[in-house]
This record gives structure tokens, sequence and C-alpha cells, in this order.
């Protein structure tokens, strides 16, 4: 069951890399908060309750529910377009984005070690990639966000891996999560609307030598 | 003591966030210098010992302590004559001043920590707490500044936890002990080499960051140009610091396993390059400040091939980075005054300084033969050292690479700093400069002199110190 939720959260990747509007990105990341949930709740069943009900919560809470109404609150309040202006056509991510899922499916055959599965490496390293894929690749720095929201979901998916060994790191992926998007999204919500109208990386190329 | 230096410290944080009253900050920011003064004194009496589970004052730690407390007393001086001059709002004041007692802590509990997780919170913590001191300008400069800072910052701590992640993969056993650097280090030889190798490359990279070197440094350019000079001088100096000891304490680990050599080869390569971008920037930039910075960078490489060398170079790293942190803090207090003289950062609007301030000449002439390592500067000694553990360890190759890159830096540092000091600027007016009190550059003096007898002179204890900082390292 696991594994299908890993392999459903690989091909919202693919969705990702050919979105149009940038609502669809945030539909996306409420979506691998609800299969981040399902996966934390099949892989973590073990370990003690207190801790199970925080990460779980987490995943749905914050992951799922409250990240992507704050990004919508802030692209509402920013009044960004709602297009995501890509530099490449979507269909160059599309393959971009295949390429980078078959390069870490070979490079798992390099692993032998028989505690870790396989699938969590495989899923996380292609999220990992496709995260920092997308912040190269798109003009606006709300979208830089959320390629990092999609690096987080991919930290978090790996910290799974040995969730039921290691809950401890599992909590300060967590904490990582809360942190830093929190903390960019704030900077966003405060600042950088209301001192640059128009929110294009463009904007911020004056420091340079 | 280190739980109530953590209590006291961020209490005092707080405390100067929300309080206005100019006289009661004064206090409170001297009660924060003593309880650091008095820390810093009790863990060096207390050496190896083991506090709250997670924090252990090894040598290595009281090393950078040491040089934290004695740049943070100037920091907060200069910070009074900066903020002093611009007349800024009380809330603003607050918040920088809240910021940077926030910084030196986390810097000091980062230091401590014999945990890497440990470690990794605290790196973050510097992250949060530096952006506030960036950001305190608060114009578009400063907010771009501070953006560029937090994302590539944020980016790197995440490679930083999938590092220890991946450090977690490669244990035999796991357990929530299993990841503090003593425990490491003893297991180093069991760890799995396909996930000990990614875990390097991982964290080597994310550390980067705060130490200044190919491939995460370009936002420790723009934080340390758009800080104020005075915070710009405490992200150069104490938090380079920081990811030093992150790459530091994770290399020791690399080098116990079967890994070694293959990590010092990833580590010269990553300082290579970091001193190649060095001389490129330095030759082309036209922003002092900014010229600092990349100086920085270059002597962040020239510290991690001494790691990469071995042997000697082991010393003389710990030795380059602690002297460093004061030449470059240094340079950077001046660079405040000079802002003051000329209104500009850029080398094409300032010249003749030696005219206007001959105290602060001698300080920026001194501090220019100290950064590019000549005699009498304590650099030269721990440079030299660096070469011959090179030349030692059959790196002949790139020691002559190394020294050419080096040679045009210090030509294109001097063309800077002599333009500053002799010639003449163009459309200067002169009549309405502010007089600088020579008394401002009394601690820079301290600062330097501390370089030459540390470094030509050093006192027992110091040697026993840094020694046994580097025992764990194979010889």
């Amino acid at each position: 069951m696991a594994n299908v939720l890993l392999i459903t959260f690989t091909i919202s990747l693919l969705y990702l890399g050919i979105a149009h509007r940038l609502l669809t990105y945030i539909k996306i990341l409420a979506f691998q908060g609800v299969l981040l949930f399902g996966i934390a709740f099949i892989e973590l069943i073990e370990i003690n309750v207190v801790n199970l009900t925080f990460v779980l919560l987490e995943t749905i809470v914050i992951k799922a529910i409250a990240i992507p109404l704050f990004v919508n609150y802030v692209m509402k309040r920013n009044r960004i377009t709602r297009d995501a202006e890509p530099f490449l056509p979507n269909f160059v991510s599309l393959i971009i984005i295949t390429l980078i899922i078959i390069t870490t499916f070979l490079l798992s055959n390099s692993i032998s070690d028989t505690r870790i599965s396989k699938i969590y490496f495989v899923v996380a390293l292609s999220t990992l990639f496709t995260g920092l894929y997308i912040i190269v690749t798109r003009s606006k720095i709300i979208t830089h966000i959320m390629g990092y929201l999609v690096i987080e979901n991919g930290v978090f998916i790996l910290s799974l891996a040995l969730g039921n060994e290691m809950p401890m790191l599992v909590n300060l992926g967590i904490l990582l999560d809360i942190f830093a998007s929190v903390f960019l999204l704030g900077i966003f919500v405060n600042r950088i609307g209301d001192v640059l109208k128009d929110v294009d990386v463009d904007q911020l190329k004056n420091l340079k030598d | 003591m280190t739980g109530i230096y953590l209590a006291g410290a961020f209490l005092i944080s707080g405390l100067l966030f929300f309080n206005r009253n100019r006289m009661l900050k004064h206090l409170i920011i001297i009660a924060f210098v003593l309880l650091q003064i008095g820390f810093t004194v009790y863990e060096y009496l207390h050496i190896n010992t083991t506090e709250l589970t997670y924090f252990t004052a090894d040598s290595m730690a009281v090393l950078l302590l040491l040089t934290l407390c004695v740049i943070s007393m100037p920091a907060f001086y200069h910070s009074y004559v900066y903020l002093g001059t611009k007349q800024d709002n009380p809330k603003h004041t607050a918040i920088y001043f809240a910021a940077m007692v926030a910084l030196l802590t986390s810097i000091s509990a980062a230091y401590l920590s014999n945990h890497i997780a440990v470690t990794w919170i605290f790196v973050e913590l510097t992250t949060l707490s530096a952006s506030a001191l960036i950001y305190h300008r608060r114009n578009n400069r400063s907010l771009e500044g501070t953006w560029k800072y937090v994302f590539v910052c944020a980016v790197s701590i995440t490679l930083v936890f999938i590092g220890i992640l991946f450090l977690s993969f490669s244990l035999p056993k796991a357990g929530t002990d299993a990841l503090s650097f003593g425990n490491l280090i003893k297991k180093a030889s069991e760890l799995n080499v396909f996930w000990l190798r990614l875990a390097f490359i991982f964290i080597f990279t994310g550390f980067t960051a705060k130490l200044g070197l190919v491939p995460m440094y370009t936002a420790g350019i723009d934080a340390k140009d758009k800080a104020p000079s005075p915070a710009g001088a405490l992200l150069s100096s104490v938090l380079m610091n920081v990811g030093f000891i992150g790459i530091f304490r994770t290399y020791t680990v690399a080098a116990n396993s079967p890994i070694h050599q293959w990590a010092n080869h990833v580590i010269i390569i990553a300082a290579l390059l970091s001193i190649f971008v060095a001389t490129v920037y330095m030759t082309k930039v036209k922003n002092i400040k900014r010229m600092f910075a990349y100086s920085g960078i270059e002597h962040a490489g020239i510290i991690m091939l001494g790691l990469a060398a071995g042997g000697v170079g082991y010393y003389a790293a710990v030795l380059h980075i602690i002297l460093h942190a004061f030449i470059k803090s240094s340079l950077f207090f001046q660079q405040g005054q000079i802002y003051r003289i000329y209104q500009s950062k850029s080398i094409y609007d300032v010249g003749n300084y030696f005219k206007y301030n001959v105290t602060g000449s001698v300080v920026m002439l001194l501090a220019f033969f100290f950064a590019t390592a000549m005699p009498p500067s304590g650099l030269f000694i721990s440079e030299f050292m660096i070469f011959r553990s090179l030349f030692e360890a059959n790196y002949l190759w790139i020691l002559i690479v190394v020294m050419v890159l080096l040679t045009i830096i210090i030509w294109a540092f001097g063309k800077n700093i002599f333009k500053l000091l002799f010639t003449p600027a163009v459309d200067f007016r002169e009549d309405s400069i502010e007089k600088i009190n020579p008394f401002e550059s009394v601690s820079q003096f301290i600062l330097l002199g501390l370089v030459v007898y540390l470094g030509l002179n050093p006192p027992q204890e110091f040697v026993t110190l840094i020694q046994e900082a580097v025992k764990n390292l194979p010889h």
C-alpha cells in the first residue's frame, strides 16, 4: 500500500512539470500532503502514539491544508498573475523530470543495503531534484517557494525510510518544514509584496559584481 | 552552565526585543557581554566536560568560543557607533541588538554541540537571526540580500538534513545517541561506505553556505555586503567558523573511515574552485565590502586545502581560521568608518584616505598586509605551514596553481587598497566630511596585534588547545 502511494507521489511530480497555472501547483502540493499523511501512517504505525499523532497532524494540517491556503492567500494579497511562466516549454520539462526519475532509479541499483527499501530512496531523490529543477526554470519568486516545498516533501519521504528506528529524525524534518516554510512565506507576505510591486525574480538582480 | 547561558542569553535577546528604554538597553547588553565572557572562561576551565547531554566543550569548541568572545566586544561597540550616526528608530535598534545577541548565542551553541542534529538546529537559528541583521537598513537592496541569503541557506540546511539522514542509513544499528560525533568517530570503520559518501557530499555542500566555499558561497557575499558593517564583521568571521566546525567534525568522521582519500579529493576540488572564483572576482569587484567577502572565500579555500593535505596542515588550518576571523572582522569594522567619510562603498568614490583619517589608514594598510599573509602577520605562518603540508602530501601541482592565484589576489587587493589610501578621489567634496575619533580604531589595533602575537609567539596553552583539537584526525 505504501508503494502505491509512493508511486502516485512520483506521478504527481510529472504533473507538476506540465502544470500551467499556479493554482494547479497549490492543488498538487495539497495532494502531496495527503499522500504523505498516508505514507507516514502506514510506515510509522509502530512508534509511540504521541509522536505518531504529532507527525500525522503535521502532514495533514500543515502540509495539506495550512501551507496551500497560506500560499493562496499570499498570491491573492500580492495580486500575482496566475501563470507559472516557465523558461522552458512544458514538453521539455516533462522529459527532464522523466530523465531525473530514470537516473535516480538506475543510481539506486548500486545500493547493496537490505535495511533501506530502495523505493524511498528513488522517490525522495527524484522529488529533491524535481524541486531544484522547478526553482531553476520558473521565473516567479512564489514558484521558487513552491519548489522549495517540493524539496521539503522529498526530505520528509527520505526521513520516513528509517522512521521506525529513529523517530527523532522525522521530528527534525518537521521542524525544518515548519521553520523554513513559515519563515520564507512570512518574509514574502510582509516584505517583498510591499516593496516590489511586480513580484518577479528579475527584480532581484541588483546585487552583483 | 550551558543551560544557564542558553536560557540567560535567549532571555536577554527577548528583553532587548521588547525594551525601548535606552539606559536599560545599555545595562542588558553589558550583562550579555559579561555572561558571554563568564561562559567562555567557565568552558575553558572545564574543558572536555559534557553538559545537557548534547554540549561538550572540547578543545576546538573552546578555541572558537574564545575567538567569538574577543570579536563580540568590539562588534557591540561598533554597533553603538553605527547606530549613533544613523539616528535609527528605537524599534529597529531593538531588533538589531536582539538579533545580534541571538546570533552570538546560537553560534556558541553550535560550536559546543557534540551531536550533528543539535549542530544543525543551531545553524538553522543562525540563519534566522542573521537575516534580521542583514535586513536592518530596510530598503530594496537589503531586502534582496536578505531574501537570497534566507533562500540559499534554507536550501543548504535542507541539504545538510538529507546528509544527516544518509548518515543514519550508514550506521549498522540505529539509536538516538548514535549520531553523536563521538560515537560516529568510534564506529567510523563500520559505516556503510556508499551511504557515508552521499552523507559527506550533502553535509559538505550544505555547510559551504556558511563557510563560503564553492558551490553555495553566493548568498554569503550579498549578506556581508548588505549587512551593517559590525554585523558584516560577525558574518565573515564567527559565522564562517560555524560552517568550518560543521565541516571539520564531519570530516573527522570521514577521515577515520575508508573514504578518507575520497573525501580529501572532494575537499580539494571545492577549495581550488573557491580560490579560483575568489581570484576572478577580486580582480573585477568594485565594491570594497564585497572585495573583503571574496577575500574570505579565498581564505576558506586555503583552510580546506590544509585540512585535505593533512600532517602539519591540520594544525595550520585551525590556526588560520582563528587568525582570519580577527583580521577580517577588523577590516569590516574599519570599513564602517570609511563609509561614514565617503558615503559610498564603490572604489571609484573613495581615495586619499590618509588625508582624512590617519589612524584608520594605518589600520587599513596593516590589515591589507595581514590579510594577504605577509610577515609579520600570523597568517604568514599558517599559510606557509599549509603550503609545506601540500608539498609533503605530493600535491605539488595544486600548490603551484594556488600560489599563482594568490599572487593575482594580492595584486588585485593591493590595487584597490592603495587606490583607497593614496589616489585622490574624483569629485569628492571635502567640506562636509565627518571627523572620526581615532579612538574608534583601537579595537582594530588590538585584533591585529593578537594576530601577530598568536602567529609568531603563540602561548603554550594555545598550541596545546590546537593540538588537542586535531587529535582525532589520523596522522
